[in-house]
């Protein structure tokens, strides 16, 4: 919803922060501007407000016309709203004057008329030189005199006067039923009307305003919440009517090196919208502190939103985990703002918040967590307020970490399909319960524009800070936290198991070859012995051969040397 | 006038000669003559001419007629054309006339 507003009127800027917005640069300059509501909506404060304001940042003297409070009142009223009245006064920059009425103590015989009244404001402009007028409220005037005849004639007479003489006039008219003023006095004043209203929802209080209308100028046309704190009026910042902002390239780190990792080693874009969502307990709110003291290293402020924990506890629980903000705090770099959801409506939540953060000119801002307004309002109304309050901070350039509380049991992914189509990285933490105890694990489940893990982590918090763990995965299981740890052990036995029973083996098989050897050496000494006694065998055989052939020999030559010796 | 305060003492605003002005101007010294005799002072303030009497004698409307005197003080707004009412604005009845 992307609107202009074009300038074509010459105006006054009210100093009322996000007024002069919604209207384009302020009241119509030198015309009246009716402002409308019922008791209690702020008209007197925004009318005093725009003079004095006018008067301190524009240098226009103002003349703030009571007709009800007395300027004792109205001083005291206003000294809640960080404007110096008595300084203002002193240097002739206001003056505020009371006109007693003294309704009901006046009788009315024939024809008359205001020019009474016109004198003194003659003078009173005159004396300040007055270049802005409030009239609050001139329908009292109706009430303290009888002719609404004579009345209506002169309130038109009243606003052709303050036209000619160039005044920025601002008259406030009570509502009363479905008219804008009970008298109907927004028909004297065509210029600019602005509505004030308020209404209570679940016991609290939420503020808006509307320009019904504006001649002669586009103006926002919504329902403007706004908040009466110690600054005063505060409606929706100037960014909420000018959606477009740059899309950096520019990397912020985490905070957290191994979730740099993750996303290409360089972290989040610069003016983008990161969800942390999970469980309770998870570490989202540890994400959170680590981001906006990165944020602090470098020297730019953050805010820290904690809507569940005062701001000592988020800085008690993150010092636990080695994250120490107290510094950041010390230096002024960082704002832990902390507030109940239920103490204000949305809205008002949603003009504090953005207040807070364009005030202080942070860079980061980390919301935890944004689930808290389920409490107070319907599922599609924090949607609506997410959408404002995302883009604001985009718009006033900062980076917003915004975290989400999920149902143990829940899938996040699941229940949060409404916020996640408005952020640009999308984390999911997340319980492992089994073995009896609980880890965490983290998912970068989505990151625009730039590639980044698609790997479950573990998370492992302790006193010395956050790490991630490579989960182990055995088959189908992921294992994190002891589990983990076991299944790291056990396989590590295994291995050393498996390296004993080689060596064993090889030692057998040494052994063995030792064995072999030994054996092969006794068997080639059998070897040689058996060789030796072969040859000494043969020899022996042979002599003995060699001597049983000679001794046959010897007695053959016997036996034939005696048959001769017979025959003859 | 009588160096002695005057009884009834009447304050009687108006800015320039206006027909509204001259009008209530003749009504209140009609009125005067007729029921008060000799016993009041009247007053004409232009605040034309002393503009700072608006805001000091707090007059809005015109022609505005004040009783100063005798307390408390009175205030009628209008041409004073209706004599009936001025004399009970002023709290003046008819019964002192007739006593007169």
């Amino acid at each position: 919803m992307e609107q202009k507003i074009a300038v074509s009127l010459p105006k006054a800027p009210t100093g009322i922060r996000g007024l002069d917005e919604i209207t384009g640069g302020g009241l119509p300059r030198g015309r009246p501007t009716l402002i409308c509501g019922g008791p209690g909506c702020g008209k007197t404060l925004l009318a005093f407000e725009a003079l004095a304001r006018g008067a301190a940042l524009y240098g226009e003297p103002g003349l703030f016309i009571s007709f009800e409070e007395s300027p004792a009142d109205l001083r005291l009223n206003m000294a809640s709203i960080a404007i110096d009245v008595a300084d203002l006064e002193q240097r002739g920059l206001l003056l505020i004057e009371w006109i007693d009425l003294e309704q009901g103590e006046v009788a009315e015989v024939g024809e008359y008329d205001l020019e009474g009244l016109f004198i003194r404001l003659g003078l009173l402009i005159d004396r300040i030189g007055a270049k802005r007028i409030a009239l609050d409220t001139i329908e009292t005037l109706f009430s303290a005199f009888g002719n609404q005849t004579i009345l209506r004639g002169e309130l038109q007479r009243l606003f052709r006067w303050l036209r000619q003489r160039g005044l920025t006039a601002i008259i406030t008219a009570e509502r009363a039923g479905p008219g804008l003023s009970r008298f109907g006095i927004e028909e004297f004043v065509a210029d600019c009307v602005i509505l004030l209203d308020y209404r209570i929802t679940e016991h609290v209080l939420t503020r808006s305003a509307r320009i019904v209308k504006y001649r002669g100028s586009a103006h926002g046309v919504n329902e403007y919440p706004f908040t009466i704190g110690p600054h005063g009026i505060v409606m929706m910042p100037i960014t909420s009517l000018n959606l477009s902002y740059p899309a950096s390239t520019e990397r912020l780190s985490s905070g957290f090196p191994d979730l740099d990792r993750l996303f290409e080693g360089g972290g989040y874009y610069r003016g983008s919208r990161i969800l942390v969502s999970g469980p309770t307990g998870s570490g989202k709110t540890s994400l959170g502190a680590l981001f906006v003291t990165a944020a602090c290293a470098r020297g730019e402020p953050a805010v820290f939103f904690a809507f569940e924990e005062s701001a000592e506890q988020v800085a008690r629980n993150m010092r636990s985990i080695g994250i120490d903000l107290q510094p950041w705090r010390e230096r002024g770099l960082l704002h832990i703002i902390s507030s109940r959801p239920a103490l204000a409506g949305m809205e008002t939540h949603l003009v504090t918040m953005l207040d807070t953060v364009e005030r202080s000119g942070a860079r980061v801002v980390v919301i935890d967590p944004i689930t808290g307004f389920h409490t107070i309002g319907r599922p599609v109304d924090i949607t609506a307020m997410l959408f404002r309050l995302f883009d604001g901070l985009s718009a006033l350039g900062a980076t917003t970490l915004a975290t989400s509380l999920t149902n143990a049991g829940a899938d996040p992914t699941q229940s949060e399909v409404n916020i996640s189509s408005l952020v640009d990285t999308w984390i999911v933490l997340r319980h492992h319960e089994g073995n009896g105890e609980r880890n965490r694990s983290l998912l970068v489940l989505k990151s625009r524009g730039m590639r980044h893990s698609n790997q479950v982590r573990e998370l492992v918090m302790n006193e010395r800070g956050l790490a991630l763990v490579e989960i182990f995965a055995t088959g189908e299981n992921i294992l994190v936290g002891a589990a983990r740890i076991a299944a790291q052990v056990r396989e590590q036995q295994e291995y050393e198991l498996l390296q004993r029973e080689a060596q064993q083996r090889q030692r057998r098989y040494a052994w063995q070859r030792r064995q072999l050897a030994l054996q092969i050496e006794a068997l080639q000494s059998e070897l040689a012995a058996l060789e030796e006694e072969m040859q000494t065998d043969a020899v022996l055989t042979e002599a003995r051969a060699r001597a049983q052939a000679q001794s046959r020999l010897a007695a053959a030559r016997y036996r034939s040397a005696s048959q001769e010796d017979s025959d003859g | 006038m009588d160096n002695q305060l005057p009884e009834y003492d009447l304050w009687l605003y108006i800015a320039g000669q206006t027909p509204k002005s001259l009008l209530a101007i003749a009504n209140l010294r009609r009125i005067c003559d007729q029921y008060l005799g000799g016993r009041y002072r009247v007053q004409v303030i232009d605040l034309h001419h002393e503009p700072e009497r608006a805001i000091s004698d707090n007059i809005l409307a015109i022609p505005t007629l004040v009783r100063k005197l005798p307390p408390p003080m009175r205030k009628i707004v209008g041409d004073l054309s209706n004599t009936e009412r001025v004399l009970v604005g002023l709290d003046l009845t008819p019964r002192r006339h007739t006593g007169s």
